[in-house]
């Protein structure tokens, strides 16, 4: 039988910004995301200021280099990984993104139908007289 | 009786499972609160998300005014950005310094976090007061009110965390790095990269699409 060890021995949890191993550990993540946050920033400059994408697929070769780029801001820099101690974390994290995608894409889809069933202003002036 | 025996042997089994879950006891303060400052910012992401669901609704509605095309300079909006990346950067290497105890280092980075940020901040109000001098300020279309409002709410909270930041230096001066001052160095650090993570999407969304 193991002995217990304290209330802090092999926490099973691990805070957000705070990386699995020791410091220097964490040094090297910063620096590691900063380099791929650089090189996606730049890919999203490119593609949206010259024609290498194929024009009408630009808006979403910009959404997934803005994905991609947050995700590597999450891991790298809040540090939230997969790892079984960072459950909460990422159950709290899924949570958000559900209802954020709730707001945006209900707003869009509810507005766009309201557009498209509005009348036109001549016909609501008509009315209105 | 026997239903608490049964309890604690189904526990013994479940903490055999799944690494000594049992053993754990509470989790220290320092998660505790960098978990609940997690969940606050998530609250702040959402409703930055109604911010952006009513500027992606409201982006075409110029009423005849000008359009992102004709506003936005994509040189400035570069620096932007990188002023913001590299504050992140230096923020997370000054955490990483506190935590060594390395006072020099961490002082050097967080003023360095504090310079871009200002820079940043400087270049945002420059920004609004020339497109206020263009006579396209909030009130001249509904593009332009949600513009001002969605990236307006991002440089007051660049600006909240510059003062924030100015105080938590002040406060390792006047207290040493303890623990619960590194608590809430780690809670800044969090705040801050997640208004980096905040304007990654308001650059492409708002000035990368609306460019074009």
């Amino acid at each position: 039988m193991e002995q217990y060890a304290g209330p802090h021995a092999g926490s099973i949890d691990q805070a957000p910004g705070v990386g699995e191993g020791e410091h220097s550990d964490s040094m090297a993540m910063y620096t590691a995301g900063l380099g791929f946050a650089l090189l996606l920033t730049g890919a999203s400059f490119m593609v949206s200021q010259t024609n290498l994408l194929w024009p009408p697929g630009v808006p979403a070769g910009l959404a997934v280099l803005a994905i991609a780029q947050m995700g590597v801001h999450l891991v790298f820099f809040l540090q939230i990984g997969t790892g079984p101690d960072n459950t909460n974390n990422v159950l709290a994290l899924a949570f958000g993104l559900l209802v954020v995608t709730l707001v945006v894409t209900g707003s869009l889809w509810i507005m766009a139908h309201l557009n498209a069933n509005m009348m036109p202003p001549p016909a609501i002036m008509e009315m209105q007289r | 009786m026997s239903a608490q025996a049964g309890a604690a042997g189904l526990a013994g089994a479940e903490a055999a499972t799944t690494g000594g879950l049992e053993r754990a006891g509470p989790a220290p303060v320092r998660i505790v609160v960098a978990y609940g400052f997690w969940l606050f910012l998530l609250s702040d992401i959402i409703m930055f998300a109604a911010l952006f669901a009513s500027y992606a609704v409201l982006s075409g509605q110029t009423a005849g005014g000008p359009s992102g095309r004709e506003l936005f300079e994509l040189r400035h909006v570069g620096i932007e950005t990188l002023c913001l990346l590299f504050s992140s950067y230096t923020c997370g290497l000054g955490v990483v310094a506190i935590e060594r105890r390395r006072l020099g280092l961490f002082y050097v980075c967080f003023a360095l976090t504090f310079a871009l940020g200002a820079t940043f901040l400087g270049l945002e109000v420059s920004e609004f007061v020339g497109l206020v001098a263009r006579g396209a300020g909030p009130s001249r279309s509904a593009f332009l009110s949600a513009f001002f409002s969605l990236v307006g709410l991002h440089g007051a909270h660049v600006t909240a965390g510059l003062l924030w930041l100015t105080f938590m230096v002040a406060q390792t001066a006047a207290r040493g790095p303890r623990d619960f001052v590194r608590r809430r160095l780690l809670c800044f650090s969090l705040f801050w990269h997640a208004l980096d993570i905040i304007w990654v999407a308001l650059l492409t969304l708002v000035y990368l699409m609306g460019a074009r």
